[in-house]
């Protein structure tokens, strides 16, 4: 069946190039050609600015020895934290290129962005915001965080980790190579059949390979965090005894262990249709593209749930912190998070009540939706509840979580609202729809990054980041959210539908240019972000802060900032919840200046690097049909593996010495030092 | 209204001037299917709004009112427990839920697309000599074909129905998975290749209305859209003697010339239609020579191997057994040979 796909020349050019020729290639002079061109002249005057920088002041084995090739899950978090940064500036130009077609393709006006062009934009934008951005930067938290909570030196797979993470950047290199080489997919974020089955060219399978890829290590990343848990936590740290940010980690990564091998399993057979020409998800031969639809939301519903659960820990952090206070219904919390783990997926077919099952099938997944929400309002009234008679400080973290609670709970009620079966067929993939889950990805996700970015900032960096322009990003953000995706609640309840790339009812465009105002005061939000973080870093020496800012509770606060490789000296005994705390309170928290051991830790590996490089060229050559290349890449996948498995040396042992110096002359409160000197 | 204000002066558009406010079809649709499904949506609104809102408000109260500066507000550092919060807590979401999905079990069954309609306005019973206007649709790319079996006439982007009648609408696909949706009429239903969905709607008064489809199909969806015509009796019959005389005629390779990908098709009328042509879309056996899934089916069903795919169909069944007749089912649908 592909053969016919390949260009017409020589057929040692085709078994040299596959079927990748000069036509994939944007050099035409139209305007989609020449928005391309622009942004790649952009993105290589920015990449070669940041090489030749690197070159010069000579940082490559820095960069090397220290970030590439690390195990340590605080560099591996901050990376991922970078990588989702990144990627946001990245998805964000995709809806800004969205919302400026629906804003002014109205009438006699087609717009800038031909169908086909729009088509590509709305599918990378969800599945860059959801795979590179939501995904990057929830494991790129659990990383730094969890094991620092749970009192642990570092996860319990550290080689996996770093594997993880390249994987995810291999994902995100597919995906940037098809913004110019070739198209990318026009199947939306899911790559539902029959769009994905029919789209002949390179995109859906830069689509399938680039999520392969980040699928794989986003699964690595999970089964690391719960071996992590269940085995590395510090003696005396009971289940019951951790913090909630580490109990949602948990059900996280118990999330993703689970689900993410749908994915894989429904992404494989959308390529063997693709490449062998059988026929799971077509209409011929038995096939039923209903399978894909199903088997891809019992993935797509739990990662929706996989992305705002790390952040309920986040808030149920950064509320007690802020009010001086335990967080209010400890037991509730977690109780409330495994039942939200558990029902998560009981809940998929909610995505499609209007295909036809009938009304005993449609009510069961109405009511089973709307039970996660009873779990969900609990969490909301426990942060109301602590910080009842607390001292509420209203910094930026807070005011994170401030609005949170209400874009949140508005976010919710639209979401029960299109849990009512009959309701949803008529609400269901309009864009009240889309309006819903940004109101809860931006409400939730988003907003709660932020909060824990400005929260444990300083505990990776030991200073604070900047008031001023954290406070600017939070207005922005939440004003822009508001006027962005306010008017499609509006226009949903017009019964618009989804993505449309061009409107014939001029009383619409009013409320798409309101869209539109919003997604430019939300780019000022990101704009405010990344000014932030560059003046916190200017003035670093005037917000330097010492390891506990914030007067912390939880174990992470008790070690330096930035935490030595080690993370923990002495691995600490913990005796209750909010163990930091509770030393803090019965002074518990003087540091043993002497009597230090060698410690033993996991040594670097280029092996992360290598395996995903290879595994990023293999996807390429798949995408293209350079079967000697995909061929070859793979075959040096396994060499790799079995390569890496000989390596015997992959500790090495900190000498007591050097732990002894660090404890002495770290990055410590100024105070706390003076007492324990 | 300041932010109006503001958007004339950025574009000046004329639209503004002259559109005013679209009215907010999913607040108050026409049919009265739709209507039903709005009102459980307000009502179960208003229901979540008597926790959510309260909640929110709490949220900012409680946070100014123990802001840390305050010093007058109690501050209690311990209280991090209390059984009668608690229940308050789980208490309230529980009572909100079990009142929100009562509404939408009752709902989701009297309202089944699948079911005939048992009135056609609230209160007035369906006639019993009324037989619903039956009409099966084809999502193709990128437009609609609706048969009228009763009056053998087809029509492409062009849907009417007298007002107070119910409708019976059978659907399915040619290629794509579309989503047929007429907000005024009644919440939408998938289309799909190679199977059957159902829905029985009626309109209750005049108007024409915007149809589309509301599932993303590829490059021409955009396009796809298509005018609901809500009529009196007596219009209805006028345009379908409008639609007969236009005296095309949709066959096997009419069909064929129409399925092909087009972006922005016009209104098309056939006034006579090859009548197993809906069934041999559905039954994927159009074209000359191919064999029709329902003789597969048939096949396998005789064979003793039930065909496993009938589970994973929509409830209209897979298209062998489309029809509840099953004489008609297990008939052989024409081939073209």
């Amino acid at each position: 069946m592909l053969p016919h796909t390949m260009p017409h020349r020589a057929a040692i050019w085709n078994f040299i190039f596959g079927r990748l020729s000069l036509a994939a290639f944007p050099l035409g002079s139209n305007l989609e050609d020449r928005i391309v061109q622009f942004t790649f002249i952009g993105v290589v005057v920015i990449g070669v600015a940041i090489l030749a920088a690197i070159t010069k002041y000579r940082k490559w084995g820095y960069l090397w020895r220290e970030w590439f090739t690390t195990v340590d899950h605080k560099k591996l978090g901050i990376m991922y934290m970078i990588l989702g940064t990144v990627m946001l500036v990245r998805g964000f130009a995709d809806a800004i290129m969205m919302r400026s077609q629906q804003a002014f393709a109205f009438g006699a006006n087609m717009g800038y962005l031909p169908p086909h062009h729009f088509d590509q934009i709305f599918s990378a934008h969800g599945s860059i915001m959801i795979f590179f951005v939501a995904m990057a930067y929830i494991i790129g938290l659990m990383n730094y965080v969890m094991p620092l909570q749970i009192g642990s030196r570092d996860v319990a797979f550290p080689y996996l980790n770093n594997l993880g993470f390249w994987l995810t950047f291999g994902g995100v290199v597919l995906f940037m190579i098809s913004l110019f080489v070739g198209d990318f997919s026009t199947a939306g974020w899911l790559g539902y059949p029959p769009v994905s089955e029919l789209q002949q060219g390179p995109g859906v399978d830069y689509y399938i390979w680039g999520l392969q890829l980040s699928g794989v290590g986003s699964l690595l990343s999970g089964i690391n965090f719960v071996v992590t848990i269940l085995k590395m936590r510090a003696p005396g740290m009971t289940l019951m005894k951790m913090p909630v940010f580490t109990w949602t980690t948990l059900c996280t990564s118990g999330l993703i262990v689970v689900s993410f091998p749908f994915l894989t399993a429904s992404l494989l057979m959308l390529s063997i249709d693709r490449y062998l020409g059988t026929h799971f998800f077509t209409s011929g031969m038995g096939g039923n593209l209903m399978l894909y639809i199903n088997l891809i939301w019992v993935w797509g519903h739990p990662e929706v749930y996989i992305l705002i659960l790390p952040l309920f820990g986040v808030y149920s952090e950064i509320v007690p912190t802020f009010s001086k206070k335990p967080l209010f219904g400890y037991s509730s919390m977690v109780y409330a998070t495994v039942a939200i783990m558990v029902l998560s997926y009981l809940v998929w077919l909610h995505h499609f009540f209007t295909m036809g099952s009938g009304p005993a099938v449609n009510s069961f997944f109405s009511l089973t939706t709307m039970l996660i929400s009873i779990p969900t309002g609990v969490k909301i009234f426990n942060w109301l509840f602590t910080m009842y008679r607390g001292r509420v400080h209203l910094s930026v973290p807070m005011l994170w979580v401030l609005g949170f609670l209400f874009t949140f709970s508005l976010g919710g009620m639209t979401g029960v609202m299109l849990s009512v079966a009959p309701a949803d067929f008529l609400l269901h993939n309009s864009l009240f729809l889309v309006a819903h889950f940004h109101n809860v990805i931006i409400g939730g996700v988003v907003f709660g990054i932020f909060a824990a970015i400005n929260y444990w900032f300083p505990k990776a960096f030991g200073f604070k980041l900047n008031e001023f322009w954290g406070k600017v990003t939070f207005w922005c953000w939440f004003i822009g959210f508001w006027v962005a995706f306010g008017p499609l609640y509006i226009m949903g309840l017009m019964g618009v539908t989804r993505r449309l790339s061009h409107f014939t009812d001029m009383s619409l465009q009013k409320w798409e240019i309101a869209a539109w105002i919003g997604a430019l005061i939300i780019f000022c939000g990101i704009a405010a972000f990344i000014i932030q973080i560059a003046v916190s870093i200017k003035d670093r020496k005037k917000l330097a802060c010492g390891n506990d800012p914030w007067d912390g509770r939880t174990l992470e606060w008790s070690t330096s900032s930035p935490p030595p490789e080690y993370n923990f000296a002495f691995i600490p005994n913990v005796r209750d919840r909010d163990a930091w705390m509770d030393m803090k309170e019965n002074g518990g928290d003087r540091r043993p200046m002497e009597g230090f051991n060698l410690i033993h830790m996991p040594k670097n590996t280029a092996s992360g690097v290598v395996i995903a490089a290879l595994g990023c060229i293999c996807g390429f050559a798949l995408t293209w049909f350079i079967w000697w290349l995909a061929i070859a890449s793979f075959i040096g996948i396994f060499v790799a593996i079995i390569v890496h498995a000989f390596t015997y040396r992959s500790d090495h042992h900190i000498p007591a010495a050097d732990v002894s110096h660090f404890e002495h002359t770290g990055n410590w409160n100024p105070e706390q030092q003076g007492v324990a000197a | 209204m300041p932010v109006k204000r503001l958007l004339g002066l950025l574009l000046a558009a004329p639209a503004l001037l002259l559109g005013g406010c679209q009215k907010m079809v999913l607040l108050h649709p026409d049919g009265l299917v739709a209507s039903e499904q709005s009102h459980m949506m307000i009502v179960t609104t208003a229901i979540l709004a008597s926790i959510i809102f309260p909640v929110i408000v709490a949220c900012f109260v409680v946070a100014w009112r123990y802001r840390a500066s305050n010093k007058r507000a109690t501050y209690d550092p311990k209280w991090d427990h209390s059984p009668q919060v608690e229940l308050l807590v789980w208490g309230w979401p529980v009572l909100i839920i079990m009142a929100v999905g009562g509404i939408s079990w009752v709902g989701t069954h009297r309202l089944d697309p699948y079911q005939p309609l048992a009135q056609v306005a609230k209160g007035t019973p369906v006639p019993a000599n009324d037989p619903p206007l039956q009409v099966d649709v084809v999502s193709l790319r990128w437009k609609w074909l609706f048969f009228y079996p009763q009056y053998g006439i087809a029509t492409v982007n062009q849907l009417a129905a007298p007002v107070d009648r119910p409708i019976a609408f059978k659907l399915t696909s040619d290629a794509m998975m579309d989503s047929f949706f007429v907000p005024a009429l009644a919440g939408q239903i998938y289309t799909m290749p190679g199977m059957q969905t159902q829905l029985h709607a009626v309109i209750n008064k005049p108007g024409s209305y915007r149809g589309f489809s509301a599932n993303y199909s590829g490059e021409g969806f955009t396009d796809m859209r298509f005018k609901f015509l809500g009529m009196s009796q007596a219009d209805f019959s006028q345009w379908v003697a409008k639609v007969r005389s236009s005296g095309q005629s949709l066959d096997t390779a009419s069909y064929e010339q129409l399925a092909k990908p087009e972006r922005n098709a016009p209104v098309g009328y056939y006034a006579h239609f090859q009548p197993d042509l809906f069934q041999r879309i559905l039954n994927r056996c159009v074209e000359p020579g191919q064999v029709c899934r329902s003789m597969l089916m048939a096949e396998d069903a005789r064979g003793g191997a039930a065909s496993d795919m009938a589970s994973m169909q929509p409830r209209g069944q897979p298209g062998a057994t489309a029809d509840s007749d099953p004489s008609k089912a297990a008939a052989p649908v024409t081939t073209v040979h």
